[in-house]
């Protein structure tokens, strides 16, 4: 089972990088952009046997820092 | 007192610390690679050193902070062992729920490596008896990844127990209220982002400022 996880910072938290980002993109001439906010994107294959439960504690564990980050799980 | 000195793969200031402990101490510390799961019977501080554990995979210190030897350190952390965290050593104590907060990408996006000055915001615990309240000092900062972040109730209860150990007395990284290093609700765990480690000797590092967190250490906890 393939698994992709999104980690991004909780809004509110300062992203340097989407800010950094932004200001790239200005400086391309991409004029409109609102905002930008950058995040992870992580892929685990997993056993199929696996549930939503283990996959939480996975995330919560380790894959994103719940101080600063959320994250959501999709199923591929 | 008995020393020792996590190692990680991608530690690059545990040679400093275990220096300055052996020059302030006298006996050289244990270097204990973090894949053991013990610590040295009797000790009386861990010290977890400043580099980039892991290349800063995923998150900095977040790899370390799962590494078998962290949870006897956290063991010993229970137990009232004085754990210092410098550098990586902070980023990798938050990760590891022995302090709270997070260090993030410096505000700048630079790569911060001069002098910082510090105010000394609490001279009471076991690493900073030597220092006086509101004093200013100067050490070194080397990071990438130091802008404290917490939400506003941790913030509020860290300045209300008194837990804020160090300041920045200037602008240096976006830290949230200028945090340079924070204690653990009992005190005997530090962490901050400056390296007292690389102020021991006048001739060598321009200042001495950081010798006198070691020299309380030994003091207080025991020679």
């Amino acid at each position: 089972m393939k698994l992709r996880i999104f980690v991004t910072l909780k809004p509110g938290v300062l992203d340097p990088q989407g800010r950094a980002i932004h200001k790239a993109l200005g400086t391309l001439g991409f004029a409109g952009v609102n905002d930008v906010r950058a995040g992870k994107l992580i892929e685990l294959d997993v056993a199929d046997d696996t549930t939503d439960e283990r996959v939480d504690a996975m995330c919560r564990e380790l894959l994103a820092n719940t101080v600063i980050e959320n994250y959501r799980v999709e199923r591929v | 007192m008995k020393t020792a000195v996590l190692v990680f793969p991608g530690s690059n200031c545990d040679r400093d610390i275990a220096t300055a402990l052996e020059r302030v101490g006298g006996t050289k510390p244990t270097m204990v690679w973090h894949a053991e799961t013990e610590l040295p019977d009797g000790i009386g501080l861990v010290a977890v050193p400043g580099g980039f554990s892991y290349g800063d995979y995923l998150r900095s210190g977040a790899i370390g902070a799962r590494s078998p030897i962290m949870r006897a350190v956290s063991d010993a952390a229970g137990r009232g062992v004085p754990v210092l965290g410098i550098c990586n050593g902070f980023q990798i104590l938050t990760e590891a729920g022995l302090l709270p907060g997070a260090l993030m990408r410096n505000a700048g996006l630079d790569f911060v490596c001069r002098e910082v000055a510090l105010t000394v915001e609490n001279s009471q615990s076991v690493f900073t008896s030597r220092y006086n309240a509101g004093e200013q000092i100067v050490y070194p900062v080397a990071h990438h990844d130091g802008n404290y972040s917490a939400d506003e109730e941790t913030l509020d209860r860290l300045e209300g127990e008194g837990r804020v150990a160090f300041r920045y007395a200037g602008t240096v990284n976006g830290s949230a209220r200028g945090i340079a290093g924070v204690l653990s609700a009992a005190g005997n765990v530090l962490g901050l982002m400056p390296h007292p480690e690389r102020r021991i000797e006048t001739a060598a590092h321009g200042g001495n400022d950081g010798r006198r967190m070691f020299e309380g250490l030994f003091e207080t906890v025991g020679a």
